[in-house]
């Protein structure tokens, strides 16, 4: 099973943590507006989907503790594939799991059915970088972690706007 | 109580306690309503309370945190919001309680409840304002330790905002307290406690504690001048080493913004004596740092930069002369940036502005000379070829020319600058484009803006601007042997229109004494030719633009409406009979749309203000018989439609009688196969706000309820009218009837709806891509408002709205998408059943070709993935 790891209460692993800023709305060009120009999905696009993800334990966003980066995102439209790696602020981070799962659940939700997609950990930066990797790559451990009542909640909380 | 209180007070402390007995267990909230009002009386008009202070205080305190809802369907009406605030009335009324509730206000606020927290630090903050530092002082470090970690570690803004109150409150109660001489000064060792903790943070701009610490300083700094003085004298030297440690922008940023934040604090307090301002000290250094930040690559480091520079200026006698001057030279700079730091250049001309009230000496001595300069080398060098780059040059020169035109003498400086650029255009010494010239048009039109306020510039500038425009067009307007492209320039749609803001705009501020000065040489100047009043006024013929002169000349009407409908309404209009037979004439004249149009504007635009009576009336008289002339058949039949258009306006504007009349006969042009499509149209022409005539600011008649007059008056026939025309014209009365409700205020359509909805429903399968996409956008906040009723017919939303998602037209797919995203509000039974089926219609969106809609998309399936899911 995934590990849930205590969100709410007691002391937070990493209470003052790097910030970054955060990247402004993507600009609408021109072509975007034109009825006629498709638009391809490109990185960018892929990275508006997850930056604005909440942090389990702080009122911050992915993209604010730099656990997203756009440079960190590959994709291919033709190819129909995604491969977002992300960083943990801590390399003993015990929500990593937690937020590749909310990650890869953000893209299962807003993506096309056609894409294949791979969410993992920038290599080197966790202590269980292999095992979280798996577990994230396994569809049916996926599936049953959304079964689980407690873990749904936190995931959705994380996909929530921000009230 | 009210009636007796002697004898009561009289019982002494007896009754207090009989009281006591009394309240002690009660539950139901009505009672307690009373009962905690009796005892703030019992507090506030001094009854006896003897031994029973802390009774009483456990007797009321036991009820804090209020923690009620009341049942629905309440026949009382009691909320929780009522018990909350007179609790809180009676725990804050006396100092006497403070012993016993701050440590009750301590523990709450330490609890997890996130409602008991803000309860608490508002009830603190409450208290603050009747106690003193005795109160306070055996509580102050705990009191402080909260606050602390609430405002650290809380992922709740409200919590954070109410911690920041609080603390503000209590700093400002320790300051205001009387000493005794030998006393310790709570204030300082509180303060000194606060710095301990907050300091070392300021030291991280990357971390995450940087900014709640900076605001805890702030709030407490806010609170006095001495806590100010304490606080800044300690925190500023900080920074500014800490600026100068930090060598990355976006560090600088953090660490700029703070010293920004502080600053601004700083204008709460006046000091009488120069020296005793604590920033004088600091005033070079922060001046060396700003100046730093502006030249600096970064964006938004500058930008920060250009805010504190606006901060310093504000301050009474801080800046030198000297700093003035590079202040002002970074500001010129910083005039020019390129097109991708447009953001930079916006607030440069901002802060421009806001500086040049204060220091106009400083602007016009070091910025206007050189403005000047770099209008002028564009002017006489026609030759060079960079004509894109000087083009930007200029508008830039001419933006921040209109930015610094905020203070009376600069704008005697400015304006002739403009007006002489504009002379240079029309003789031709540059290549005239007509962007150019509605840019000078623009600048202008923000000077006009700037000189509202001031009497004196506004008639400056009226006097010197509007007889200099009137002029170069009455001059672009004479007929020519060999026709000249540059002339023409002036006489385009864009360019005139530019123009009509300005006349507008110079004019609505005038006294009406000056502007019947004014009107009594440009009515006649249309109407005679008079140009004895302009300037360079030798014209090779006459101007005659009511006369079959050259159509050039008739276009020019455009100006006169921007003049005489701009005009205060007690300015009596020389030969008004004649001007209105001749716009009445033009405005059906086949020959060029745009004067006509702006002829019947200008006949509405006056019809609009024109008092009732007899003349009134034979002006609609006359009105009526050329419409109806012209409506029958013939020539002009879309002419007289416009005129119809506008007077009904406005008459609809001002609640004239006779507009139900014409919207009868424009409701009933809406089966006519030629005018049918205009005529839905005009209903958005009805309800909308237009800029240049029949505008408030314009000194119209516009009644303020009169869409809502417009919609109940004839809302029905226009149903009726749909449900009885034959199938081809079915979506003009659609569109008609969208524009209305658009325009609606959403309060007023909310009751209508049940009505209405049937037909909005109908409307969403109406192939006309505009009536979808304003029914879409006039349903996607009934959805926010109205779920209750909207609940009812979700099942035709969800389907219509699918089906939508899959329009050709892209706007329609992303209304559609909004609309389906704005669904979630309905109550979540309501949505489940179609929760499988909507995720599922909803990934097909998700690969549309353009990401606008695939953002829509998104978004909206968030949502309804959410719907029923725990955590949501």
């Amino acid at each position: 099973m995934m590990g849930g790891g205590g969100v709410g209460g007691g002391l937070l692993e990493n209470a003052n943590p790097l910030i970054y800023e955060r990247s402004g709305e993507r600009p609408v060009t021109a072509g975007e507006e034109d009825e006629q120009v498709p638009d391809s999905i490109d990185a960018r696009e892929i990275f508006d989907l997850i930056r604005s993800i909440n942090d389990p334990e702080h009122p911050l966003t992915l993209e604010e503790l730099n656990v997203v980066e756009q440079v960190r995102v590959q994709v291919s439209d033709p190819e129909s594939t995604v491969a977002v790696a992300f960083t943990p602020t801590i390399p003993h981070c015990s929500m990593a799991t937690l937020i590749g799962l909310s990650i890869k659940v953000k893209l299962l939700r807003s993506l096309p059915q056609r894409f294949k997609m791979d969410v993992h950990i920038t290599p080197g930066t966790h202590a269980s970088e292999h095992a979280v990797n798996k577990q994230l790559a396994d569809k049916e451990r996926v599936a049953a972690a959304l079964e689980n009542t407690h873990l749904l909640e936190v995931v959705n909380q994380c996909l929530s706007a921000r009230s | 109580m009210q009636t007796r209180e002697e004898e009561l007070k009289g019982l002494g402390a007896d009754f207090t306690f009989g009281f006591i007995q009394v309240m002690d267990g009660e539950k139901d909230p009505r009672n307690l309503l009373v009962a905690f009002r009796i005892v703030h009386d019992l507090i506030s008009r001094d009854y006896s309370l003897g031994p029973f202070v802390e009774e009483l205080f456990e007797v009321t305190s036991c009820y804090f945190p209020i923690d009620f809802t009341p049942p629905p369907n309440d026949p009382h009406g009691i909320q929780r919001e009522d018990l909350i605030l007179s609790l809180r009335a009676v725990l804050a009324s006396t100092p006497r309680f403070a012993e016993f509730l701050l440590p009750l206000l301590i523990e709450k606020v330490d609890s997890e409840i996130l409602s008991a927290k803000l309860d608490s630090l508002q009830t603190l903050n409450a208290c603050c304002a009747g106690y003193g530092q005795k109160e306070l002082k055996d509580f102050l470090p705990s009191l402080w330790s909260s606050i602390r970690r609430e405002v650290f570690q809380t992922a709740s803004e409200r919590v954070e905002a109410e911690g920041l109150a609080a603390l503000h409150s209590l700093t400002a109660c320790l300051s205001r307290s009387v000493l005794r001489a030998d006393a310790e000064d709570l204030l300082d060792s509180f303060l000194s406690n606060i710095l301990q903790d907050c300091r070392h943070h300021l030291c991280e701009p990357d971390m995450k504690l940087v900014w709640p610490s900076a605001k805890l300083l702030q709030a407490a700094a806010g609170a006095s001048a001495r806590a100010y003085d304490h606080i800044t004298s300690n925190v500023l030297p900080l920074l500014l080493e800490q600026f100068h440690k930090h060598s990355q922008s976006n560090q600088r940023r953090t660490i700029l913004e703070m010293i920004l934040g502080f600053l601004k604090l700083q204008q709460k307090w006046s000091y009488e004596d120069k020296d005793q301002r604590p920033l004088s000290g600091f005033k070079d250094q922060l001046c060396s740092l700003v100046f730093m930040a502006l030249t600096d690559p970064s964006t938004q480091l500058q930008l920060v930069g250009i805010r504190t520079l606006t901060v310093l200026g504000a301050q009474p006698d801080l800046l030198s002369s000297g700093d003035l001057e590079l202040a002002v030279g970074h500001l010129y700079r910083l005039s020019f940036l390129e097109e991708d730091s447009q953001s930079c250049r916006v607030a440069a001309l901002e802060a421009s502005g806001t500086l040049a009230t204060l220091y106009p000496v400083a602007f016009s001595s070091y910025l206007v000379p050189k403005l000047a300069e770099e209008l002028h080398i564009g002017e006489s060098d026609l030759t060079r070829g960079d004509g894109p780059t000087k083009c930007s040059r200029h508008l830039c020169c001419m933006q921040a020319l209109s930015a610094v035109s905020t203070h009376p003498s600069i704008v005697k400086e400015t304006l002739p600058l403009l007006l002489q650029h504009l002379w240079q255009v029309n003789k031709g010494n540059m290549v005239a484009q007509s962007s150019e010239v509605i840019a000078v048009c623009q600048s202008l039109q923000q000077v006009a803006e700037k000189c509202q306020q001031d009497l004196e510039s506004c008639w400056y500038f009226h006097q010197t601007a509007i007889p200099c425009l009137l002029a170069l067009a009455v001059q672009a307007s004479m007929p020519e042997k060999e026709p000249s492209v540059l002339r023409k320039v002036l006489l385009e749609d864009d360019v005139l229109a530019a123009m009509v803001s300005v006349i507008g705009t110079a004019t609505t501020h005038l006294s009406p004494e000056l502007a019947a000065q004014s009107v009594a040489c440009i009515v006649p100047l249309f109407l005679d030719g008079n140009v004895s009043f302009l300037p360079e006024n030798s014209f090779p013929s006459r101007f005659q633009p009511f006369q079959d002169g050259p159509s050039g000349q008739r276009r020019l009407v455009a100006l006169l409406m921007a003049f005489v409908c701009s005009l205060p309404r007690n300015v009596e209009i020389p030969q008004l009979n004649q001007l209105m037979r001749e716009l009445l004439e033009l405005s059906c004249c086949q020959s060029c749309p745009f004067s006509s149009t702006a002829a019947a504007k200008c006949f509405a635009g006056l019809l609009n203000k024109h008092p009732a009576g007899q003349q009134l009336d034979e002006f609609l008289q006359l009105a009526g018989d050329k419409m109806e002339a012209g409506l029958g058949s013939g020539p002009y039949r879309s002419q007289a439609f416009t005129l119809l258009l506008w007077v009904t306006k406005a008459l609809v504007l001002r609640y004239h009688p006779l507009s139900s009349c014409l919207t009868a006969r424009l409701m009933g042009l809406l089966s006519d196969p030629e005018l049918g499509p205009a005529a839905a149209d005009g209903f958005s022409l009805l309800m909308s706000d237009c800029t240049d005539v029949l505008t408030r600011a314009g000194h119209a008649e516009v009644r303020i309820m009169f869409r809502q007059r417009f919609f109940t008056d004839n809302v029905p026939t226009l149903v009726q009218g749909f449900h009885a025309a034959p199938q081809d014209v079915k979506p003009n009365y659609l569109k008609g009837l969208s524009h209305v409700l658009n325009r609606l205020p959403k309060p007023v359509l909310l009751p209508e709806l049940p009505t209405l909805l049937s037909l909005l429903l109908e409307a969403l399968s109406c192939p006309d891509s505009v009536v979808q996409l304003s029914t879409l956008s006039c349903l996607q906040p009934l959805l926010l408002e109205a779920p209750q009723v909207m609940s009812l017919h979700v099942d035709t939303l969800v389907t219509k709205f699918l089906n939508l998602s899959s329009s050709p037209s892209m706007a329609v797919r992303i209304a559609a998408l909004q609309c389906m995203h704005a669904l979630t509000r309905l109550p979540t039974p309501v949505l489940l059943p179609y929760k499988p089926q909507v995720i599922r219609a909803l990934a097909k969106p998700l690969d549309d070709k353009k990401r606008l809609v695939r953002k829509e998309a998104v978004s909206a399936r968030g949502e309804w993935f959410l719907l029923g899911s725990p955590g949501s």
